[in-house]
């Protein structure tokens, strides 16, 4: 048995024969043209011939692949190119497929040289689109996976993307190849394929001739050729039960979420239409952690009126019955303008006029809103949340205007639910610090770690120059967090999460041990989050949570995470 | 002979998906159009001349356009990298 390692750039394991992959070469030979003009115009032929072959093979792809059809088209007209091609075959009276090698074989040592794997990648993708006008060019026809007869793990120098979607998808079993790195297509379209791959393995992957058994493993990186029969069984058990720790994940995603000794964490969901609100239930949720109501303004031309709104929310509370739907009143600003809102401009509008701020001097923006949201609260268990909270005065004056609307709604003869829950969501550092006195004021939190972390961090999260200080599961939040936790339930308060901290599997670990109540998350990470929950114990998590809050990067948290956890570790690995 | 000076804040650079609508921005004038990193220019229509620059995130470019539509086609360019090539927000 020999092992040879490379980047993983797929997850997955697949075990079979190997296949080696040979790029189909054009022998090229310069030739004295005699008619140039004619020999341009059957170059033009072969580029109009290429670009409908790319229409053909990436017509339906979207995202990734449509970014790859979109470079190779751009590349079939890239003037410099074309000039080129152009000049080489007018004034030195070349052949086209010579004029074009050589052209293309400039850009190609150019982007090589730059040292840049994604650069590298794009000389490839030049290779790529030369070879397909070379082959019109010649007439060639031979196809290089001809030999492929049987389910194989492909082994090749580089794969193009033509080369990878050429192959029939149901004899590939996963890819190997001695160039490349965790972004070159193959991995794209590996990915994309649900098939492993291991890329950058260096040439001794194509000195194992075809037909080699191998085990693949694009989890750890490996390529196992010719291996012992145990190894095979070890891997395959472990394929078999990744496999089904997925599906159990989805088996049980409807069921309530208790830790291993039977700490409760609540699962919610953060939505923002009503067709979210049934793929959310779908997916398990427990009920609503966040409820953007914005939707509604976007698709207005104007303000949507109070029996829009009505009959939006009652709809939602409809799918969740008795479950919580926590709504977040709106929540608009100088850095989420309304087109038809003529908001003054700001010279800091994350610092500006947003959320509560915005509503409490604009108090005909949100009263249609909360005057349905109360309505329809009736007979379902809707709770109401406002954003961008910094001080006490901001909660009063906003609890009065929910008076008034009910006291006004009671005159008018509306039936409404005899209590409704309201509480703040913690976003600012002013609202965590003061989050004792908050506490005596509303029902509970919802810990908002996306504007939370920006604010915390002093980083725009729209600048990517400073993105870094605001990504993954930063201390001096976490910090922030943990006397959040402490002083809602000094005052037995609810407290939750509904930033994007609670989508991510390796810090969910710590969020459950820093003592949050409810998670909520986007309706996709639901049946994964539950099952991550459920290795865990409320011990392991509040020692992993107290070592957290003395890391000093979230780079170290994750690492922590990766140690203390490994049940997560494992997980997210095959996931 | 307008000149224009503008960062590329998006986190792959001027690579990708950046690249490509750049290209396809400036196909769309008639003037002839320069883009320099360093000491790289490139014709800002071609995408091969565009990713040779290695124009990651932070790189400043200096954009020079000749001709009748050149104001026009700074000023595409322009908003195009300001608005992190579509993506903000």
């Amino acid at each position: 048995m020999k092992i040879l390692r490379g980047v993983a750039a797929s997850p997955g394991i697949a075990h079979g024969p190997a296949f080696q992959f040979r790029q189909p070469s054009v022998h090229v030979k310069p030739v004295t043209v005699e008619d140039s003009a004619a020999e341009w115009r059957r170059f033009e032929a072969a580029l109009h011939l290429a670009k409908q072959q790319l229409a053909e093979i990436y017509g339906s792809g979207r995202g990734e692949l449509a970014d790859i059809f979109r470079a190779h088209a751009l590349m079939l007209e890239d003037p410099e190119l074309l000039e080129a091609v152009r000049s080489t075959i007018q004034e030195r009276s070349l052949n086209a497929e010579a004029a074009l090698s050589k052209a293309a074989e400039a850009y190609v040592q150019a982007l090589e040289s730059l040292g840049d794997e994604y650069l590298r990648a794009r000389a490839v993708d030049v290779r790529d689109v030369t070879n397909r006008l070379l082959r019109i060019l010649v007439g060639a026809t031979e196809n290089s996976a001809a030999g492929l007869k049987a389910p194989s793990i492909i082994l090749a120098g580089d794969l193009t993307p033509s080369d990878t979607l050429h192959l029939e998808r149901s004899l590939v079993l996963g890819f190997c190849t001695a160039e490349g790195g965790a972004t070159s297509h193959v991995a794209i379209l590996a990915r994309g394929m649900g098939r492993p791959a291991l890329v950058g393995v260096g040439s001794d992957v194509l000195a194992v001739p075809s037909g080699t058994p191998v085990v693949l493993d694009g989890n750890e990186g490996v390529l196992l050729v010719d291996p012992d029969p145990d190894v095979v069984t070890a891997y395959l058990s472990r394929q078999a039960e990744a496999a089904a720790s997925l599906s159990e994940a989805r088996q049980h995603s409807h069921e309530l979420t208790y830790t291993r000794d039977g700490h409760r964490v609540e699962i919610l969901a953060n939505i923002g239409s009503e067709e979210e609100a049934q793929a959310a239930l779908q997916a398990g949720a427990e009920g609503v952690g966040l409820l953007r109501t914005e939707f509604l303004y976007m698709r207005s031309q104007g303000l949507p009126g109070e029996e829009e709104q009505y009959r939006a929310y009652r709809s939602i509370v409809g799918v969740f019955g008795q479950r919580p739907v926590i709504l977040r009143t709106l929540d608009i600003g100088g850095d989420k303008p309304l087109a038809y809102l003529d908001l003054p401009q700001e010279a800091n509008p994350f610092l500006g006029q947003r959320g509560i701020r915005l509503c409490l001097k604009r108090p005909d923006l949100i009263r249609p809103q909360l005057r349905a949201a109360l309505r329809a609260a009736h007979g379902g268990n809707l709770k109401l949340m406002f954003p961008m909270v910094a001080s006490v005065a901001e909660v009063r004056a906003a609890r009065g205007l929910v008076e008034a609307c009910r006291a006004e709604l009671q005159a008018e003869g509306h039936s409404l639910a005899s209590r409704l829950e309201i509480g703040v969501m913690v976003e600012t550092p002013a609202a965590g610090l003061m989050a004792d006195k908050l506490a005596a004021e509303v029902d509970f939190f919802s810990i908002g770690t996306n504007d939370l972390s920006q604010y915390t961090m002093a980083a725009d999260r729209t600048n990517a120059e400073v993105a870094s200080l605001t990504a993954g599961p930063q201390p001096a939040v976490l910090r922030l967090i943990a006397s959040v936790v402490a002083a809602a339930h000094q005052r037995a308060k609810r407290v939750g999460l509904c930033g994007e901290l609670a989508s991510d599997l390796a810090t969910i670990p710590v969020l459950v041990g820093l003592g949050l109540d409810e998670l909520s998350m986007s309706g996709a990470v639901i049946p994964l989050a539950k099952h991550v929950i459920r290795t865990l114990t409320l011990d392991q998590v509040q020692d992993l949570a107290r070592r957290a809050l003395e890391a000093t990067s979230a780079d170290e948290v994750l690492r922590l995470v990766a140690e203390r956890v490994p049940a997560v570790r494992e997980f997210l690995s095959r996931a | 002979m307008p000149d224009l000076i503008v960062t590329v804040n998006h986190k792959v650079g001027l690579h990708a998906r950046p690249a490509a609508l750049f290209v396809q921005t400036a196909a769309k004038f008639k003037c002839s159009i320069k883009v320099t990193v360093g000491e790289r220019t490139a014709n800002a229509k071609s995408i091969l001349s565009v990713l040779t620059l290695g124009a990651g995130q932070g790189a400043v470019l200096a954009i020079h356009a000749e001709g009748e539509d050149a104001d026009q086609a700074l000023a595409a360019l322009g908003a195009l990298v300001r608005s992190n090539f579509g993506e903000e927000g």
